[in-house]
């Protein structure tokens, strides 16, 4: 069950001033498929992460060597458009930072940006994108309620529904369950699955039960290189890799 | 266990005393002045142009020329001590000379006494540029004056706006301009307000700098290049030359509801403002 390669990584190394934090990570991340990137921290599995949609220039003094190509065209590039860049791919960060505005506000700044201004299309917009998102039913009588009164859970929903408001078309989440009680991430890994359809995912996360169940591949990271890339299946059953199995066993991490 | 929570019960008590004291100034400085300060209130008192130095008439002059200079000098400072605070903690790389070199600047200029301003002003703008004592001299002067406030204080509000947000906003596809006009500036408005109010508690309080680039006429000011008296010359003047101490204290009352006035006003339009960025 392969499918179009939507990302790929070739020889990605990033620098934080003199300290590397990337080792030559090449990568194959397919289409409609979530893709869990695991490791202690440290590891460098977000800042990988934050490469796929050049968050990490944000950062003053850092560097980045090798090429991410998405849908076959490369990211690193003079003539790419990163504003443009970023709304094909979304992020969904670790702590659940609403703006302080309303739900609506919220959902729809990411549409305004990108110059929708028609009311009408802006209400399906933050309409649609609130059912996607699985929040739609809890907020739609207090659409105009502060965000910020909203539970964790829900706050981390309402981000997501922010980000599919722009259709990207990739979906990177940085630890999106770490805030979160159990029955909110539980809430949250259903909802990965059924985004999965339509966006390809990439997760990074700390708890490797949760990439068992969400993911379809998982990456190991370790100091800076990529130790394994597998089907989770196999990464998880049989790791070919001594650090893999250790990380994964529990004997380290 | 008994010993510690009578030691916590009596620094309860002492700090509720310091902030009792507090108010209690403020109260008593304030009804000093309104008792003082109310015989000498009427309606002529407030739209009757002075005469005879402020002997007799009202005050009508000073207050236009308050709030000309004051809105004026804020008009100018604002967006520039706004601007500079958005370059220092937006655009500028933080290690870098001239950011360095601008936030010394600022500091150096907060702590440098009015007079010294009131004397440039004077050499510079009313002199050297021949713009005579004005309201355009003496705004610009204030303006100078209070620059170093609203700068300070708009850098600590927007470096207090979470990383987290600029990231939100950014991957999200916004430009950099965007997440400064929608998220950033809206979510700094309360502390951008505190420094206005602030700077424009200096401005209306400033008198030495005043007297020496806006001048003490009792004139109506209507042109820029027109000299003006502010309220708190004209009390300065009121006072020291002897002339009324009841029309003085008349004035100081009129200058504190007029700050507090401009203070509303200068919250709801720039709350306006924030609002109509997004």
């Amino acid at each position: 069950m392969t499918n179009a390669i939507k990302l790929k990584a070739q020889d990605v190394k990033v620098f934080y001033q003199k300290y590397q934090a990337l080792y030559d990570i090449n990568m194959d991340i397919q289409e409609n498929r979530v893709t869990a990137l695991i490791g202690p921290s440290g590891c460098g599995k977000s800042t990988f992460l934050r490469t796929i949609n050049r968050l990490n220039e944000l950062i003053e003094g850092t560097a980045i060597k090798g090429q991410i190509y998405l849908d076959g065209k490369p990211i690193y590039d003079k003539d790419v458009n990163v504003v443009a860049l970023r709304k094909r791919v979304g992020m969904v960060f670790q702590k659940p930072s609403v703006f302080p505005m309303s739900i609506y506000e919220n959902v729809a700044y990411g549409p305004r940006i990108h110059g929708i201004q028609q009311k009408s299309q802006l209400d399906d917009i933050v309409e649609r994108s609130l059912k996607l998102a699985n929040l739609w039913g809890e907020v739609s009588d207090r659409l105009n309620s502060p965000a910020v009164r909203m539970s964790g859970g829900q706050q981390q929903r309402l981000i997501i529904a922010r980000v599919l408001a722009v259709e990207p078309e990739v979906i990177l989440m940085d630890e999106p369950a770490s805030a979160l009680d159990p029955i909110s991430t539980s809430k949250l890994e259903e909802l990965i699955s059924q985004l999965k359809e339509h966006y390809t995912i990439v997760i990074v996360t700390h708890n490797m039960q949760q990439a068992a169940r969400v993911s379809d591949y998982t990456g190991f990271f370790l100091n800076g290189y990529l130790v394994e890339f597998n089907r989770t299946e196999e990464l998880f059953v049989n790791p070919r890799d001594k650090r893999t199995e250790d990380y994964i066993t529990g004997r380290f991490g | 266990m008994g010993a510690a929570n009578t030691k916590e019960r009596i620094l309860n008590i002492l700090f509720w005393l310091s902030a009792l004291l507090i108010v209690g100034i403020l109260i008593a400085i304030i009804g000093y002045v309104a008792v003082k300060g109310v015989s000498a209130i009427s309606w002529d008192f407030i739209f009757q142009a002075p005469s005879r130095a402020g002997k007799e008439g009202g005050i009508s002059t000073t207050i236009v020329g308050t709030l000309y200079l004051t809105l004026v000098a804020l008009v100018m400072a604002v967006p520039l001590g706004v601007g500079t605070a958005i370059y220092l903690e937006e655009y500028a790389e933080h290690q870098s000379r001239f950011a360095y070199l601008v936030n010394l600047t600022s500091e150096t200029l907060a702590g440098i006494p009015s007079i010294i301003f009131g004397l440039f002003g004077f050499v510079f703008f009313v002199i050297f540029l021949n713009l005579g004592w004005s309201i355009l001299s003496g705004g610009m002067t204030l303006a100078i004056m209070v620059l170093p406030t609203i700068i300070r204080t708009s850098q600590e509000s927007i470096s207090s706006v979470p990383v987290e947000y600029r990231e939100n906003s950014l991957a999200l596809g916004a430009s950099k301009l965007q997440t400064i006009r929608k998220i950033i500036i809206p979510s700094a408005m309360p502390g951008i307000i505190t420094g206005v109010i602030l700077a424009t508690g200096r401005a209306v309080g400033e008198t030495a700098a005043v007297i020496l680039t806006a001048g003490s006429s009792l004139g109506m000011p209507i042109l820029l290049s027109d000299p003006a008296r502010t309220m708190s010359v004209h009390l300065y003047m009121l006072a020291m030359e002897g002339i009324s101490m009841e029309r003085a204290f008349g004035t100081a009352f009129l200058i504190i509801i007029l700050v507090i006035i401009i203070n509303y006003l200068a919250n709801l339009s720039l709350r306006r403002l924030s609002h109509s960025l997004r």
